[in-house]
């Protein structure tokens, strides 16, 4: 059975929707905030009014061309929008507005990183790359046939034991983007290494949440498999309702065992839209190719063509942020961090960008790579938060690192500083000041509990001067303890050795 | 009636200094309008005399404070119902809309409203704006005020017939093929159809989205020029607005002397295509003779040849019908306007709704439209359609680059009888070929008065100009309505009480006017003596 499975190649291409962040929708001042109560962010033209009409969000062609770009597309000079046809309740014109003939941005690729060598290594169609510089990793270019701009439907509410059903506007004009690929992909991992990208992309450009779960990036799966070596495609079918990762790869795996086990009974794959359901781990036919719609793509007459200059390509180009394989990249070899570490801190770009200024502004990025990735990542973690949401100045930790350094503060101490910083932004030194969180910094203070321990325990001292160094721990405790922690315990061990050996 | 023979500059003047007060012109008109409305039936909704009242004090108000100075303020408007009125039934005259009110404001109509003007009512058209007699129309039936046997023409029938019946100084109509000028002519009014992008259509329900334009309908040039300089202007929320300065020859417009006088070396073409067969000889001899004037007095007039003018008709009724049908797709029964009862599922409840809701006429395009978009015949169709217009506002183009204004016939016959038009659709559609042609090119053209058909109704000549070269349109048009001099409206008719004596004395016109049929040659030699001193 498996050996005979081996001789079907998967063949992938994906449609990936992004829901952008501008703060209004592509064609009206509408606000695109989520959750707010049914249809109080709608006006005339997102509930399609009659003699209503759409202007155009700049911001959503600027987005557009930012993901284009970094997708390396090439982009059309002038562009149009269509309008395409179809009735559905949650589209309050029974048109949307979206681009067919002159998307924005074309023929671009992308590359992805795969873990491992595996069961890919026999696929020859010449898009596999070589292995990364990594040597364990391997690289993969994924070309991407168009990006496009359209708004979102409204949401339609079914009425549990109603016999109606409600239309929520809100979401109606929210700023779309669409991208689609090529069918590089082989299989699973390489979806979802695809999506991935680009959900780090859109965060990196900060254009979109990119989350899969929580709609924010929706992606459908094109797949069709074929015998191995064949150089035609055999018929796809198209995945809909695709909301994790783990949805993805199961979807996949399915239709592909589904597809497979249809062509060995001779039967033919029927060119049709499924629908997936991740409870059950299997998906049922929504629409096939015969009573497909007839959407009667025209040019939209109301919005006119956009003209985008080469002058407004470079700037957008040149405003580009530094992603994350480059950053990756630099942290190892202008930080020497960890392939691991520098993998961790540029999961976000916030993070990477707030880790990279606190390295440079306390001259340790070692140290600074630390806090990242031991008490930053764990605040994080045990508040349920996102990196995004860390808005303090990246100053203040480096002075609290700096401080920590010089044993200004004690690691203990150093950890409530931080979690103050992280809530209020404090600033480290005066807040360790007027806490009294600063280490006993004055010598003769220090000196002086030093002494009253060792002469409140003769015996003790008796018996670590006669070899029991495991009684030296008991000293450091009390004088902590009589300092009530503020001593860096690092001098009080230096001048306890130096009060028990001069004393001997 | 003096307040009848006045223009609505003029009364705004008279409201403007005291003379009159804004309440006492909306009266007047209001018993105009309650007068003649069971003959012409032009208006669908009058505005409620209390909101009237209410609105015509605001305006004293505001004209005492100085708020409102413009040259149209204190004057009552109409309104054509495809042009949202805010808590004003807005019913494209189809029973889809009977009962819609809009939540807001068509630009136009917040711009009419910050001028001072106020908004008398809603006129009648053909359902959404589709056909050219106003029998389309779902809600009523507007008479040509010269002749109730007789259609006002259409679209915007309501508006011209109302302006012509003496109900309003002026209205807004709007123009996808001719829906202004077209019963503009019909009715013996003057109407302007903008360059396309002038005025805002937001707020207009869309018929042809790249076609539509909102213009005047008036007594005069001038009132048409008036209260264009108040509508148009770019538009953030219609995004195809220009932002090209809007210029009007105020002086040209007020002293007709001048404007005479820029006729000289104006070079005026006459397309031939627009005279051919299907134009009854009177409407020929009618273009050939303002020809004439205008040559007599300056201008270079010529004879020219837009073959294209052929594929006029299939282009624009394509295109126009493509954007219908996805236009008027929102009309579903889901947000708005009728829905079926008692339907059975969603499939049912748009099915019924649309059948039931739309006319015939209506559905005829929405059906053409969606089957020229449809897979396969897009690029037999619609492509070829995009094809043609672009093809023929180049001509237009060329055309530009050495004649300063087109003349043609605004319609090639004067208005057909009842029910003589509609059992032809495809006769009514080819009856457009003097109008669709200036909206495919995205062209300015005014349509004005220039006698009396044989039958006596009236009859209008179009000019043309090039996109956005409205003050130069104005121009020759105030020129001609000069030198054709005053015609007689339907009220002096009225005020003579005896219809056939006009006919009559209409009539005997006329054998004059047949008199000078054979002058037709001589004069076309000396629009040719014209164009040889010019060159």
């Amino acid at each position: 059975m498996q050996g005979e499975e081996k001789q079907y190649e998967t063949v992938i291409g994906l449609e990936v929707h992004v829901e952008l962040s501008t703060k209004t929708k592509i064609f009206c001042g509408c606000s695109t905030r989520f959750g707010a109560p049914p249809n109080t962010q709608t006006c005339p033209v997102c509930t399609g009014m009659p003699g209503s009409l759409p202007v155009l969000n700049r911001q959503v062609v600027e987005y557009a061309l930012a993901l284009g770009l970094a997708l390396h597309c090439e982009v059309n000079r002038y562009c149009r929008f269509d309008r395409k046809n179809y009735f559905y309740p949650d589209n309050p014109q029974n048109y949307q507005i979206s681009q067919l003939y002159l998307p924005v941005c074309y023929d671009g690729e992308v590359e992805i990183a795969l873990a491992g060598e595996q069961e890919e290594k026999r696929e020859g169609n010449g898009n596999g790359a070589p292995a990364g510089a990594a040597g364990t990793g391997r690289k993969k270019k994924i070309r991407i046939h168009e990006l496009h701009m359209e708004e979102d439907a409204g949401k339609l509410v079914h009425e549990e034991n109603g016999d109606c059903s409600l239309v929520d506007y809100n979401r109606s004009g929210v700023p779309l983007i669409e991208i689609v690929s090529e069918p590089d992909m082989r299989n699973a991992e390489e979806a979802i290494a695809y999506l991935e990208k680009l959900c780090m992309l859109c965060r990196y450009l900060g254009i979109s949440d990119g989350k899969l779960q929580e709609g924010s990036l929706r992606a459908d799966v094109n797949l069709s498999v074929r015998e191995a070596g064949s150089g035609t495609l055999g018929t796809r079918t198209e995945m809909k309702n695709l909301n994790s990762f783990r949805a993805v790869s199961r979807a996949v795996a399915e239709e592909r065992r589904r597809q497979i086990a249809l062509l060995k009974e001779g039967k033919k794959v029927v060119q049709e839209t499924r629908r997936w359901d991740d409870t059950k781990g299997g998906s049922y036919p929504i629409r096939s190719k015969e009573d497909a719609e007839d959407y009667r793509y025209f040019p939209e007459p109301d919005v006119p063509p956009v003209v985008i200059s080469r002058e407004w390509t470079d700037e957008i180009r040149s405003r580009l942020p530094e992603f994350k394989e480059e950053k990756e990249e630099r942290y190892q070899k202008e930080f020497g961090l960890s392939a691991y570490d520098a993998g961790v801190l540029t999961q976000s770009r916030h993070l990477a960008e707030l880790f990279e200024k606190t390295a440079v502004l306390c001259g340790n990025p070692k140290k600074a790579a630390n806090w990242f990735m031991g008490e930053v990542l764990r605040l994080l973690k045990e508040r349920g938060r996102e990196p995004e949401e860390l808005w303090f100045s990246p100053e203040h930790l480096a002075a609290l690192i700096k401080a920590a350094e010089q044993g200004k503060i004690n690691q203990a101490n150093a950890q409530k500083v931080f979690a103050e910083i992280v809530e209020r932004d404090v600033e480290p030194l005066s807040y360790m000041k007027e806490q009294g969180l600063e280490t006993l910094s004055d010598e003769g203070a220090l000196r002086l509990a030093a002494e009253e321990v060792l002469a409140g325990n003769p015996g003790l001292v008796a018996e670590f001067r006669a070899g029991k160094e495991k009684v030296f721990g008991f000293f450091v405790g009390q004088v902590m303890k009589k300092t009530k922690g503020m001593a860096d315990p690092g001098k009080v061990n230096e001048l306890l050795r130096q009060l028990l050996g001069k004393t001997e | 009636m003096e307040l009848l023979q006045m223009q609505a500059e003029e009364l705004s003047g008279k409201i403007k200094s005291g003379e009159l007060g804004v309440w006492e012109a909306v009266s007047f008109y209001k018993e105009r309008a309650a007068l003649a409305e069971p003959e012409t039936g032009a208006f669908l909704t009058l505005t409620e005399e209390a909101a009237l009242k209410r609105r015509a004090d605001e305006v004293q108000e505001g004209i005492k404070s100085g708020r409102y100075q413009g040259s149209l303020a204190g004057v009552p408007v109409a309104v054509k119902d495809n042009i949202c009125t805010k808590g004003l039934r807005t019913s494209c005259a189809s029973e889809m809309l009977e009962n819609f009110v809009p939540a807001y404001d068509a630009t136009v109509v917040e711009r009419m409203q910050a001028a001072g003007m106020i908004v008398f009512g809603k006129t009648n058209l053909d359902e959404f704006a589709m056909g050219s007699t106003t029998e389309t129309s779902a809600l009523a039936r507007t008479k040509n005020p010269w002749n109730v046997q007789h259609v006002p023409g259409g679209s915007s029938g309501g508006s011209c017939a109302s302006v012509a019946a003496g109900e309003i100084p002026l209205a807004l109509g709007t123009d996808t093929g001719g829906s202004i000028r077209k019963p503009a002519a019909y009715c013996g009014v003057t109407g302007f159809k903008p360059t396309y992008g002038r005025v805002s259509r937001y707020g207009m329900i869309a018929y042809a989205s790249s076609l539509d334009q909102i213009g005047p309908v008036g007594r005069s040039v001038s009132d048409c020029a008036a209260l264009y300089g108040i509508i148009a202007g770019n538009d953030p929320r219609d995004a195809v607005t220009s932002k090209e300065e809007v210029r009007i020859p105020r002086t040209a417009l007020s002293d007709a002397s001048e404007a005479v006088g820029r006729l000289k070396g104006m070079r005026i073409g006459v397309p031939k295509e627009y005279l051919g067969e299907g134009t009854q000889e009177e409407v020929r001899k009618a273009v050939w003779e303002a020809a004439a004037l205008l040559a007599r007095n300056g201008a270079v007039v010529e004879e020219i040849s837009l073959p294209l003018t052929e594929y006029v008709i299939s282009a624009y009724y394509i295109i126009a019908c493509a954007e219908a049908g996805s236009n008027l797709a929102r009309f579903d029964g889901v947000k708005y306007g009728y829905r079926a009862k008692e339907a059975e599922g969603l499939q049912e409840m748009y099915r019924r709704s649309r059948s039931e809701g739309f006319g015939e006429e209506v559905k005829r395009r929405i059906l053409l439209g969606s089957f020229v978009l449809s897979a396969g015949y897009y690029d037999a169709y619609y492509l070829k359609a995009l094809k043609a217009k672009r093809l023929i506002k180049e001509e237009f183009d060329r055309t530009f680059a050495s004649f300063d204004c087109l003349l043609t016939p605004s319609a090639s016959e004067t208005a057909p009888e009842f029910g003589t038009s509609l059992p032809e659709p495809l006769r009514m559609y080819l009856s457009d070929i003097d109008t669709a042609g200036v909206n495919l090119a995205g062209l300015p053209a005014i349509s004005i008065p220039c006698g009396f058909g044989g039958n006596g109704l009236p009859l209008g000549i179009q000019l043309i100009a090039d996109r956005f070269c409205e003050e130069t349109l104005f121009c020759v048009a105030r020129a001609y309505e000069e030198l054709r001099g005053a015609l007689p409206a339907v009220w002096e008719r009225e005020d003579a009480g005896k219809a056939g004596t006009r006919q009559e004395s209409r009539g005997s016109r006329n054998e004059k006017d047949a008199g000078t049929a054979g002058m037709k040659k001589e004069e076309r030699r000396e629009c040719n003596a014209g164009r040889g001193k010019a060159v």
